[in-house]
């Protein structure tokens, strides 16, 4: 499974916001999208990674970009989560069907049952712009790689 | 276009905090001022007899009063203190309250009102803003990072 490409479509997704409500490819028509997946609520890595974005997230809107959290943890954890953080960054879950999205997307890890760390930015007009995928799930994306993207638009 | 893109590490700087008997180390750190491993590090450089270039890195959701105790060590800085400032800070990470670093501000012999204002105010806060932000460029995502001659330093 690879990361889907920039230049293709964005797939057909459902995820749920924190409130329980669908969210879908419609719901990011017309604005830059950045999706942060990330292996799991709570742990290390995915607490560091969301707090350093969370620091830049002034900026990343400033550069007009939205950036969502997603994982395959269910809303309670995720929304749990945020709160334990402190960040407004919103979260999207991948729980049922579990991966689903995280497959569309091509960064299902599948022995694990969780996301690889991968970034995908998607443009208004619903075509991958960028997408990165760590190159393992314990190894931090650096923000600075997410406004190199903004910046190559 | 963003200017928080990928830059290597700026080269030290007439301001930069230079900590150790070298004029210009090899050594550069990112840290904070609440951030437990920060203070290992500390410990373990001194100890070694190191110099480093010590840049700021706080990140609020994290460390939510790590860009208070970055301004109280620049505002001590304004009134020539600030390595014994910053020494003040790591000495207790359990105390970084505004109380608390009125009391260092006090024991450090500062114009404590001075020091207040200062810790607030904008080239204060921009001189942080200012280390964290190259940083942010130079990749650092999480605190301590070391760098080596420019390049990150892995398992710190």
């Amino acid at each position: 499974m690879s990361i889907v490409a920039p230049g293709t479509p964005v797939p057909e997704f459902r995820l749920r916001r924190d409130d329980g409500r669908r969210f879908t490819q419609d719901d990011i028509a017309g604005q830059t999208t950045v999706f942060v997946f990330y292996p799991f609520a709570f742990s290390p890595i995915c607490t560091d990674q969301l707090n350093l974005y969370e620091e830049v997230l002034d900026q990343l809107t400033a550069e007009g970009a939205t950036l969502y959290g997603v994982s395959c943890d269910a809303i309670w954890s995720q929304r749990a989560f945020k709160e334990k953080l402190g960040i407004t960054i919103e979260q999207l879950s991948d729980f049922e069907p579990k991966g689903a999205t995280c497959r569309a997307f091509g960064v299902y890890h599948e022995k694990g049952g969780m996301p690889q760390r991968a970034l995908v930015m998607v443009g208004p007009d619903g075509v991958v712009q960028w997408s990165y995928e760590a190159p393992n799930p314990g190894e931090l994306p650096g923000a600075n790689l997410i406004f190199d993207a903004l910046a190559a638009r | 276009m963003s200017d928080l893109g990928s830059a290597p590490l700026p080269p030290l700087a007439p301001d930069d905090h230079v900590l150790g008997p070298a004029a210009r180390p090899p050594l550069v750190v990112y840290a904070d001022y609440e951030c437990p491993y920060c203070a290992v590090l500390h410990a373990r450089l001194v100890a070694q007899g190191a110099s480093w270039v010590f840049r700021h890195f706080p990140v609020r959701s994290k460390h939510p009063r790590a860009w208070a105790a970055a301004a109280a060590a620049e505002a001590a800085g304004l009134q020539g203190r600030f390595l014994a400032m910053h020494e003040a800070l790591y000495g207790d990470q359990g105390r970084l309250e505004d109380p608390h670093l009125w009391e260092r501000a006090e024991r450090l012999v500062l114009d404590v009102a001075r020091f207040d204002a200062d810790r607030r105010s904008e080239p204060v806060l921009a001189r942080i803003r200012r280390d964290f932000e190259s940083g942010i460029r130079a990749g650092v995502v999480t605190t301590p990072t070391l760098f080596e001659n420019g390049l990150k330093r892995p398992g710190m």
